[in-house]
């Protein structure tokens, strides 16, 4: 059987549906959007108090998404990628959207280049801030803002 | 079924750095949309992507609802010898669907 990484912060799956469902308990009667605190707060239960350094992380965002509900979004670290240095998680971040964590990303050596692209769902305007986890235990972050024409949750 | 799309290279030199694309069919449902009669839309989403390297997960990806549909991603691996790589997506409900794919290591 194939050994998962190892998982350097505690996040369950049951943190991730009780999370699920209290944003979704929060969003479904009314309006629902996470606050620049969620995302704070995202981070201090991922990471807890440990400093978080300005740079080595580069976010590429459209400056224009016309469509919200699928944005490409480019992640890339500043990393050798070697056993003894290498990045280890990396976390994409919304202070806008319902549940703050977006996606979250583990790697190994074996991933030569720290370099993701996806596509995400923006529900508006907003900053987007990526934290990595280096495997020596320093925490660097980055963001990238994109306006948002038609946002993801308003249309279908 | 789902429809999924890995793109990589088949052979590459030893230790060269290769581009994986790996998408798959799949709505993503947020769980936030209601259909026309107001009812909301259960949320139905992928939640984890695993890529094993002979048998070895050398990268894992969550997913959360703010995952466009279709979910795609594009990650670089090192070519350090041949073998299979093995893309497997899980859903919120424990289903899961993968793909291999071959890779010659000159």
């Amino acid at each position: 059987m194939d050994k998962p990484l190892s998982r350097p912060t505690d996040w369950t799956r049951r943190g991730v549906i009780a999370a699920g469902t209290a944003a979704m308990s929060l969003f479904v009667p009314g309006v629902a959007e996470a606050t620049p605190d969620d995302l704070e707060n995202a981070i201090r239960d991922l990471f807890g108090d440990r400093p978080l350094s300005e740079g080595r992380v580069v976010v590429g965002l459209p400056p224009i998404a016309e469509n919200g509900n699928s944005v490409a979004l480019n992640i890339s670290v500043d990393s050798p990628m070697t056993p003894e240095d290498h990045v280890r998680q990396i976390v994409v971040l919304s202070p806008r959207n319902p549940i703050a964590t977006l996606a979250q990303f583990r790697l190994s050596p074996s991933v030569a280049r720290a370099d993701i692209s996806t596509r995400v769902r923006l529900a508006g305007t907003q900053t987007v801030r990526v934290v990595a986890e280096i495997s020596d235990g320093s925490l660097w972050t980055g963001k990238a803002s994109t306006y948002v024409t038609l946002a993801a949750c308003v249309i279908g | 079924m789902a429809v999924i799309r890995i793109s990589a290279p088949e052979t590459a030199e030893k230790n060269e750095v290769i581009e994986i694309k790996a998408m798959i069919q799949h709505p993503m449902e947020t769980g936030y949309r209601r259909d026309e009669r107001g009812d909301v839309i259960p949320r139905d989403i992928i939640t984890n992507f695993r890529c094993g390297y002979n048998g070895e997960i050398v990268f894992e990806a969550e997913f959360l609802p703010g995952i466009a549909a279709n979910p795609f991603l594009t990650f670089y691996l090192r070519a350090t010898h041949s073998g299979s790589l093995n893309m497997s997506w899980t859903d919120q409900d424990g289903q899961s669907w993968s793909a291999t794919h071959a890779l010659t290591v000159a």
